[in-house]
């Protein structure tokens, strides 16, 4: 499925399978003798390339969701200033978003190129240990679409992976578009020799978000994708005059409370909705320093550190490799 | 009629095409989606539905006719009504899948082909409205409802943002999309837009405000409204209870009606 190319027949049942060239579909296709060969299933030289440039990259870290405007963005750009604020530790992120790349403006970098050095592009950085590597520092405007099929964007996400400088690094996180579709199969394919440490599943409250982040869960364990934890997000919204609660994302069936005890897994906590998130994303400035003392901001540094201390464990366990 | 084409020949009786559509995801395409084809059906049109997000489909949900079966019949297949009088259609992957929380892993090249199926193969019998709900981005779903309705005439898309420079900036380019295919804008909706506390009436702009009719402005496309944060909208479409029946009174009803009438108005004059 992951590798049938756009103009198969139908019923092609994906070059890499076993059955490649040899089902009924595959009669009178040009590339019948080359599958049946078992030439197509050799891996893409990519996977090995990857691995090699992955070798200073200690975690790498997937944030997901099958939702959109969940807050995948929001949080991934807090979990990077959260893991940089340790100046010792060096931190990355990368865009995979090609549609739709948020991440330029949340980081203050809108408007930024980026430069090919002789040993591939050079992200962008925010501090001297927070680089970030998004499709947005190749557009020339802010009206420019990337109007891309999946092949082409999978060639982006391999280039980004394999072609950026990332250096050495502690965390390379991947913040990703919403959906269970060519990026989120790119991105695990590409990496699959290197090796992920996991993914973070955000969801918000409802259950038209929690119906669709089940289905990324799904698709997580089909690929065999270790999730370290959810994160809520939207949970709640405290308003700053009468200080009431109002759930505005009502959690109709539970929230991630209940789809993670349904479905074993750990929730790693809970974020309120606070203007001033938005508002410092919008900014491109860090939620976490600006508003240090919010109850959103203790949310997310009680996610981050759990996180940390997942890699931590995952090191000494002796996993991932 | 002149079924002279046989590839529209399940579209040769819809009146009207319009698509729903935004570069970010969660801004409430579907939400908009549905509560315009109620206020639409509330005005006494036919409406059809048509849901391409094919990796993460809600309407169903939102419509309350959460795991039906598609049946076939001469002309393809019968979409899922959601009335005794048949007045709401409606088609989905998620009538397609045998466990609702099934994942569709597909690359493009099977979700083109899907949604070209749909095109073609939904018998929407007479229609005055077709609403085309999308997921976000400008990728393959996208280019693949523009190319297999060219055929037939599309009046039109509406673009959903929430008020926040991250979402803007994302419908900025949905609106370099429409552009480049040749699609009008219908106008932009802003939701999201303000939430009034139900305990001290303080109204918090949440995700920012004013930034759907600023991009219109700067876009030259008609701005159709706004829609505010209201936990009685959000409520309705996660129970799939219709809203504009149950609330007809909040200002959130007049808000959506409103924009309704805009809709009505620039199809007609165009």
């Amino acid at each position: 499925m992951a590798d049938v190319p756009s103009d198969a027949p139908e019923h092609c049942p994906g070059t890499s399978s076993v059955e490649a060239g040899k089902t009924s579909a595959c009669q009178g296709c040009p590339n019948q003798r080359i599958c049946a060969s078992g030439a197509a299933r050799t891996p893409d030289p990519a996977i090995e390339e990857i691995k090699q440039k992955m070798a200073s990259v200690k975690h790498k870290i997937l944030v997901l969701s099958g939702k959109g405007g969940v807050g995948k963005s929001t949080f991934s750009a807090q979990l990077v200033y959260g893991l940089a604020s340790d100046t010792s530790t060096e931190v990355a992120l990368l865009d995979v978003d090609i549609c739709g790349p948020s991440i330029p403006k949340m980081m203050g970098l809108e408007g930024e190129q980026v430069h090919q050095s002789g040993s591939g592009w050079s992200p962008v950085y925010v501090e001297d240990n927070l680089a970030v590597m998004s499709i947005g520092f190749l557009l020339s405007s802010p009206d420019d679409a990337v109007i891309w099929r999946g092949p082409k964007k999978n060639g982006m996400i391999k280039q980004f992976l394999r072609d950026v400088d990332w250096g050495e690094l502690d965390y390379l996180i991947v913040d990703t578009p919403p959906g269970t579709s060519d990026e989120h199969l790119s991105v695990v394919q590409y990496l699959s020799g290197a090796g992920v440490d996991g993914a973070i599943i955000i969801t918000t409250p409802q259950e038209l978000s929690l119906q669709d982040v089940r289905k990324e869960i799904g698709f997580c364990r089909k690929v065999k994708l270790p999730i370290i934890g959810v994160v809520e997000n939207m949970s709640g919204f405290v308003c700053p005059k009468c200080k009431n609660t109002s759930q505005i994302f009502p959690p109709t069936t539970g929230g991630a409370e209940k789809m993670c005890s349904d479905m074993q897994l750990p929730l790693l906590g809970q974020v309120p909705l606070d203007p001033r998130i938005g508002k410092s994303c919008d900014e491109g400035r860090s939620f976490l320093s600006l508003e240090a003392e919010s109850p959103a901001a203790a949310a997310f540094s009680s996610i981050i550190q759990k996180i940390r201390q997942y890699c931590k464990d995952g090191v000494e366990d002796g996993s991932p490799d | 009629s002149h079924r002279n084409n046989s590839s529209i020949g399940n579209l040769a009786q819809v009146r009207h095409v319009v698509l729903v559509l935004s570069g970010k995801g969660g801004v409430g395409k579907s939400t908009l989606t549905t509560e315009l084809a109620l206020a639409l059906r509330h005005a006494g049109k036919k409406v059809g539905i048509l849901d391409v997000d094919l990796c993460g489909p809600s309407i169903p949900r939102m419509l309350c006719v959460g795991r039906q079966d598609v049946h076939q019949c001469d002309a393809g297949w019968v979409p899922v009504y959601t009335d005794a009088q048949k007045s709401l259609a409606l088609m989905s992957i998620g009538f397609l899948l045998e466990n609702p929380d099934d994942a569709v892993v597909w690359r493009g090249p099977k979700k083109t082909a899907l949604i070209g199926q749909f095109v073609s193969d939904v018998a929407w019998g007479e229609l005055d409205f077709l609403l085309v709900d999308t997921p976000p981005g400008t990728s393959d779903e996208h280019l693949a409802v523009v190319e297999n309705l060219r055929k037939h005439k599309v009046d039109g898309a509406i673009l959903v943002t929430t008020p926040q420079a991250v979402s803007t900036g994302d419908v900025r380019r949905e609106i370099t999309f429409c552009k480049k295919t040749g699609l009008r804008i219908l106008g932009i909706v802003e939701n999201m837009s303000g939430f009034v506390c139900p305990h001290c009436s303080e109204c918090s702009n949440i995700f920012s405000k004013g930034g759907g009719e600023e991009l219109a402005k700067l876009s030259g496309s008609p701005f159709l409204g706004c829609i505010p944060l209201d936990p009685q909208l959000s409520t309705s479409v996660e129970e799939g209870k219709d809203f504009i029946q149950a609330f007809p009174e909040s200002a959130t009803f007049s808000a959506i009606s409103h924009i309704a009438q805009a809709v009505l108005a620039n199809i007609a004059a165009a």
